[in-house]
């Protein structure tokens, strides 16, 4: 029976007819333009929030957690403490990830420097092309430059993100630094900890330990990105309103 | 330090050609070109992204630039690859294309690279296959990748390509690059010269919207870019110009040219290049001489829109 359908899919495709729909995930499905034989498809069920940004989800402000104020009390606790732990700033670098970590990357520079009075060298990071999701997301990426113009051969870095949350993309991280050389020491520097690792990994420096349901998100907003420095809990509200978890 | 832009995506899921392509999609390419670059840069170049893709490299013409930095671009970035050329292939044995490259996606193959001597060649395959199709050369049809490359370097040059002056050199009728840069450089914003002897400019040229001139001397007064393209003795069959030496005289790129004008374009060419033909070699090592650097950003530009094009998991 099998055999024979296979049969039958092969005479029909020798013949010019349609061949089965496939799936293809890609964004153009969406919008249907996409060429033939191509069907609009979901993606597949999966928790996590990550795997969504693609698509237009709408979000509902919980709380603002950190207002400015508390933002740069924070940066100023975690420079301190970044100089602390690695006994000043010698051999240090600091490594900010795209896009939010690059401006909390750049203030902790300053503020080592404050501290310290030594001029840390600063990269940036863009981990797209490491991410484990690349072939899963619904949208193009946005692919932009790495600019690391320092050697990180026996440096200690310290990675900075904003929010850690499944540490999938600190994995991704990982493995992007790596290849770029071999530092001493690779720390990790975050403004907010929101729980649910996927992954094996743990920030040596956290600004705020912010635990979350699945269905929130910490958005961290930055006076150089979004024209204010804050730090909101959002929730996602889902069509139907009986699993948006309003307390 | 430069900060998040959000770049349109790509609105096609092949590249066929640059034509109808809107100047944000190019962009896209541009910008994540500059990416790839920093990644050719690095002791390790060499990233995870495309694993598990495989492309296959179907080059039905002759060779060596674009066939060799589509392949480094593939392996740069963990893909898979296969080559196949026209020669030793069952082509010989009477095997049509589509059937060719259907065999071909039968053995789950996710991106075809295709490069044909028949314009419309990707096209037709784009129509009848399920894999991403990348045009690495159409008969006089289009090249895309070649005029992105040309692009990228211009704008590397010069930082932005609206308004610059760009004349394109020689042999504009058989010439697929000079298409492909005409559509890019249009939808960019830059002002395009086509210059050649009139036997080898197509008709009713003018619809392209393109500045048109027969002298040389004019074009380099005019353009901060020259693209000198080569003059494709294969794929003429009549006697289009009296005599090579004839076609050097009047239309190759000398220093002596260059010189009268006030100031030196920069000079890309596509290769390979006709030394003491299209171009004199003086002026092709010169400083003003981009051609190399057209190479490297080759390999940029085939990976940006690899990645672009074969992000989305495609399954067979």
């Amino acid at each position: 029976m099998c055999s024979d359908l296979a049969l039958k899919e092969s005479i029909n495709r020798s013949r010019g007819r349609p061949r089965p729909r496939l799936r293809i995930y890609h964004p153009l499905s969406w919008s249907g333009e996409i060429g033939k034989g191509v069907q609009k498809c979901h993606p597949p069920a999966r928790g996590g929030i990550s795997f969504m940004e693609g698509m237009r989800v709408n979000f509902r402000e919980k709380a603002k957690l950190v207002d400015a104020e508390g933002i740069r009390r924070t940066l100023t606790r975690l420079a301190h403490e970044i100089v602390e732990r690695n006994r000043g700033s010698q051999n240090l670098a600091i490594v900010g990830m795209r896009t939010r970590g690059v401006f909390i990357a750049e203030r902790l520079q300053k503020l080592i420097k404050e501290v310290d009075g030594g001029d840390v060298p600063l990269g940036v990071l863009d981990v797209t092309l490491y991410r484990d999701d690349f072939r899963l997301k619904l949208k193009q990426p946005q692919i932009q430059v790495t600019h690391i113009d320092f050697d990180i051969d026996e440096k200690n870095i310290v990675l900075v993100d904003d929010v850690l949350y499944t540490g999938r993309t600190i994995r991704a991280a990982l493995d992007a630094l790596m290849d770029l050389g071999r530092p001493a020491r690779i720390q990790l520097a975050v403004l907010v900890d929101r729980g649910h690792r996927e992954l094996p990994i743990k920030s040596d420096f956290v600004g705020k330990n912010v635990p979350t349901s699945i269905g929130e998100e910490v958005r961290v907003r930055m006076a150089e990105h979004d024209g204010e420095d804050a730090i909101y809990l959002v929730e996602r509200v889902d069509k139907e309103e009986g699993k948006s978890n309003g307390s | 330090m430069d900060h998040e832009r959000k770049n349109r995506p790509l609105t096609s899921r092949h590249l066929l050609g640059l034509e109808g392509l809107a100047a944000e999609e190019i962009k896209t390419i541009l910008d994540a070109s500059e990416a790839m670059k920093e990644i050719l840069d690095r002791p390790i170049k060499k990233v995870p992204t495309l694993r598990g893709v495989t492309v296959v490299n179907l080059f039905f013409e002759a060779s060596t630039r674009t066939r060799i930095s589509f392949e480094l671009a593939e392996k740069r970035l963990s893909a898979d690859l296969v080559n196949f050329t026209k020669i030793g292939s069952s082509v010989s044995k009477g095997e049509t294309l589509l059937d060719t490259a259907r065999n071909i996606e039968a053995m789950r193959v996710e991106v075809v690279v295709i490069r044909h001597q028949s314009p419309g060649a990707p096209g037709f395959l784009a129509d009848r296959l399920h894999s991403v199709v990348i045009n690495a050369g159409d008969g006089a049809h289009e090249h895309p990748t070649q005029a992105l490359l040309d692009m990228l370097t211009l704008r590397q040059k010069f930082g932005d390509l609206k308004g610059l002056r760009v004349a394109i050199l020689g042999d504009i009728s058989h010439s697929r690059v000079a298409m492909s840069n005409v559509y890019g450089l249009k939808a960019m914003g830059a002002e395009v010269m086509l210059c050649g002897p009139p036997t080898l400019m197509p008709r009713n040229i003018d619809a392209l919207g393109v500045k048109v001139s027969y002298k040389v001397d004019e074009a380099i007064a005019w353009a901060d870019a020259l693209n000198v393209l080569r003059l494709q003795l294969e794929r003429q069959q009549s006697a289009l110009l009296p005599s090579l030496r004839e076609y050097a005289l009047t239309f190759g790129i000398t220093l002596q040219r260059l010189g009268k004008a006030k100031r030196t374009p920069v000079i890309l060419h596509p290769g390979p290049i006709n030394r003491g033909v299209e171009i004199e070699s003086a002026v092709a090592d010169s400083d003003a001489s981009v051609i190399l650097d057209q190479v490297t950003n080759g390999v940029a530009v085939r990976m940006a829109v690899l990645v672009l094009l074969s992000a989305p998991e495609v399954l067979m």
